[in-house]
């Protein structure tokens, strides 16, 4: 089995600022629009650089939606910058006529996603936001797990032709991914190979899907350890090989089981290789205020309950 | 400038087209199309640059962007009427598989739709990005955007006027159809939004106002004042007075032909009204 190991913790919305602000360098019609928290989405270094191509406007998500779907008419790349609930459930209409119905290039950059916003509570921690965006026709879904990853897709999307959502995170979690990846959108990544259960994992569930993997070797179990960073278009096929053979499946996400990875994953299967499945997911609640850590551990969110899962999973086979 | 007889005579098939549309499906949307006839004449035959090849991007051209589309009847005719897609096409309205959805949708990649509209109150929003865009790009052309007078109770538009005087996007035409009506009653009675001048003025922007918004003469007029007003630092309004359902008489001024089509007798007496004139499609 692969060990993972990492010597720093960063913030996936800080990837997210260092790919934006790369792009500001490197592609002259990426712009950024902002609702009033520049601070928040790393955002300082892209406009310091490119004021020109920075529209602040305001606490007022509805036009930043509207106004970045008509930016790309003019041939600009628009990234909205806000928290994911805002991003999302505030201005569903404007992204569902404006931008998807409408096929803009705009890319929906999403952080403070789930749970681990923390002591904010459940106000702000969306856990409906993939299921939302998934449900949008011609909308790309991603959701990377840490630093780099993050970065990667950040700049990744800019050569992507049509609206994304990108989802991301406040929680500092291991960098564990490579610095120099190339970023595959729609391309599972294999973490480590195994053959008594397949656990795919989204987010900030990566890292702890790598220790739930550590911890069944020592129980004796295989596990195959699946990072999905694109929900929507799925990895279909990665999905098929590895439960064919595992038999079983554990699916871990920062989000709603309903609506969310899971719930995809499941589809797929139950159309191609119909198998037992466990869903680390919260389970149809809202959160609460609370720090990251006590709020996962609270939701189930962790490693431990995905090594329960998979230990329930193989049973069921 | 276009001969004005010409220019009414162009308005009579327009309106001649809306009616045709929307009994043909028995659905669709004649009173607001008819009372922003001479309103959209006037933009694509006498105001605005554009190219009718299309464009989506449109460099170098003025572009328009219909916020409230449920009037889609009278853009779609004034668009095929403009050389954008075969007139013939509008005999396609609201059925299936055409091109010309029940709202405007750029979807079917119907030449001349820049954005969807429908759902009320987003199309200022998009029309302030493209007008950035256009300064981005340094094209001096102007954005020219329609609206609903009921359509500014939708939040969102206030949000985009807001955002449009504070930042002074001056390259944005904004007209308000402002025909007093809406599905369940005048506007007044529905939710009245006081005065609509003294709130675009408090919020940054140069308003004009068109009384006779019927008139093709009076709007060319005004569409023409509101482009010198432009390029000074503040968004242009323009709030141009309509009669919903002009020019066919059992239509006018009441909101009850909103969202309703004309039958058999009624299409015949709205097309003896206004006579053939460019050809039926």
């Amino acid at each position: 089995m692969k060990k993972y190991t990492y010597t720093e913790k960063q913030d996936t919305r800080s990837g997210f600022g260092a790919g934006l602000a790369e792009l500001g360098k490197t592609n002259e019609k990426v712009v950024a629009l902002c609702a009033d928290l520049t601070p928040s989405l790393k955002m300082a270094d892209f406009i310091e650089a490119n004021p020109e191509r920075f529209f602040q406007t305001g606490i007022a998500e509805a036009n930043m939606m509207g106004m970045a779907a008509g930016l790309t008419i003019g041939g600009y790349i628009p990234y909205t910058g806000t928290f994911a609930n805002f991003s999302t459930g505030r201005v569903y209409d404007q992204i569902r006529q404006s931008i998807a119905y409408s096929g803009k290039n705009v890319k929906i950059c999403a952080s403070h996603a789930g749970l681990t916003l923390g002591e904010d509570g459940a106000t702000h921690q969306i856990l409906e936001d993939i299921g939302l965006m998934k449900m949008l026709p011609g909308m790309t879904v991603i959701n990377p797990c840490d630093y780099n990853q993050t970065k990667a897709a950040t700049i990744a999307i800019a050569e992507h032709e049509g609206p994304v959502y990108l989802r991301f995170g406040r929680p500092k979690v291991p960098i564990f991914t490579p610095a120099d990846q190339k970023f595959e959108i729609g391309k599972a990544i294999m973490l480590n190979e195994g053959t008594d259960v397949t656990i795919i994992a989204t987010g900030h569930l990566v890292w702890e899907a790598i220790k739930a993997g550590e911890a069944l070797e020592e129980k004796g179990i295989s596990a195959e350890i699946i990072n999905i960073h694109t929900i929507k278009p799925l990895d279909e096929e990665a999905i098929i090989k590895s439960v064919k053979k595992t038999g079983c499946v554990v699916s871990a996400e920062e989000h709603n089981f309903l609506g969310g990875l899971g719930e995809s994953v499941a589809r797929t299967l139950a159309e191609h290789h119909p198998a037992p499945q466990e869903f680390v997911a919260t389970k149809d609640t809202f959160g609460e205020s609370g720090t990251p850590e006590q709020l996962m551990d609270k939701y189930g969110l962790n490693a431990e309950a995905i090594v329960a899962a998979s230990e329930k999973v193989i049973k069921r086979k | 400038m276009a001969n004005i007889e010409e220019l009414k005579s162009f308005a009579t098939q327009v309106r001649r087209d809306i009616v045709r549309q929307v009994h043909k499906v028995n659905s669709g949307h004649p009173g607001g199309s008819l009372g922003c006839t001479e309103f959209l004449v006037a933009l694509y035959q006498e105001i605005m640059d554009h190219d009718p090849s299309f464009n989506m991007d449109g460099i170098g051209e003025d572009i328009f962007f219909l916020s409230n589309g449920h009037i889609s009847p009278v853009f779609y005719s004034v668009l095929a009427r403009s050389g954008y897609f075969p007139v013939e096409e509008l005999g396609t309205f609201r059925m299936i598989n055409s091109r010309l959805q029940g709202h405007p949708t750029t979807h079917e990649g119907l030449p001349g739709v820049r954005i969807a509209s429908g759902s009320l109150g987003q199309g200022m929003s998009v029309a302030l990005g493209a007008a950035q865009a256009k300064k981005l790009n340094k094209d001096h052309k102007l954005v020219f955007t329609l609206h609903g007078d009921g359509e500014l109770q939708e939040g969102q538009n206030w949000e985009a006027i807001m955002y449009a005087g504070a930042n002074g996007v001056d390259n944005i035409i904004s007209t308000v159809d402002v025909n007093g009506q809406q599905i369940d009653g005048s506007t007044d009675t529905v939710l009245n939004m006081g005065d609509l001048k003294a709130k675009f003025e408090a919020f940054g922007w140069d308003v004009l106002k068109v009384a006779e918004g019927n008139d093709i003469e009076k709007v060319i007029e005004g569409l023409k004042e509101a482009k010198q007003h432009t390029g000074k630092g503040k968004p242009v309004c323009v709030l141009l007075t309509t009669v919903m359902g002009n020019g066919v008489d059992f239509m006018m001024g009441t909101h009850e032909w909103h969202g309703k089509a004309p039958n058999d007798e009624q299409l015949e007496s709205a097309l003896a009204q206004n006579p053939e004139t460019l050809g039926d499609y």
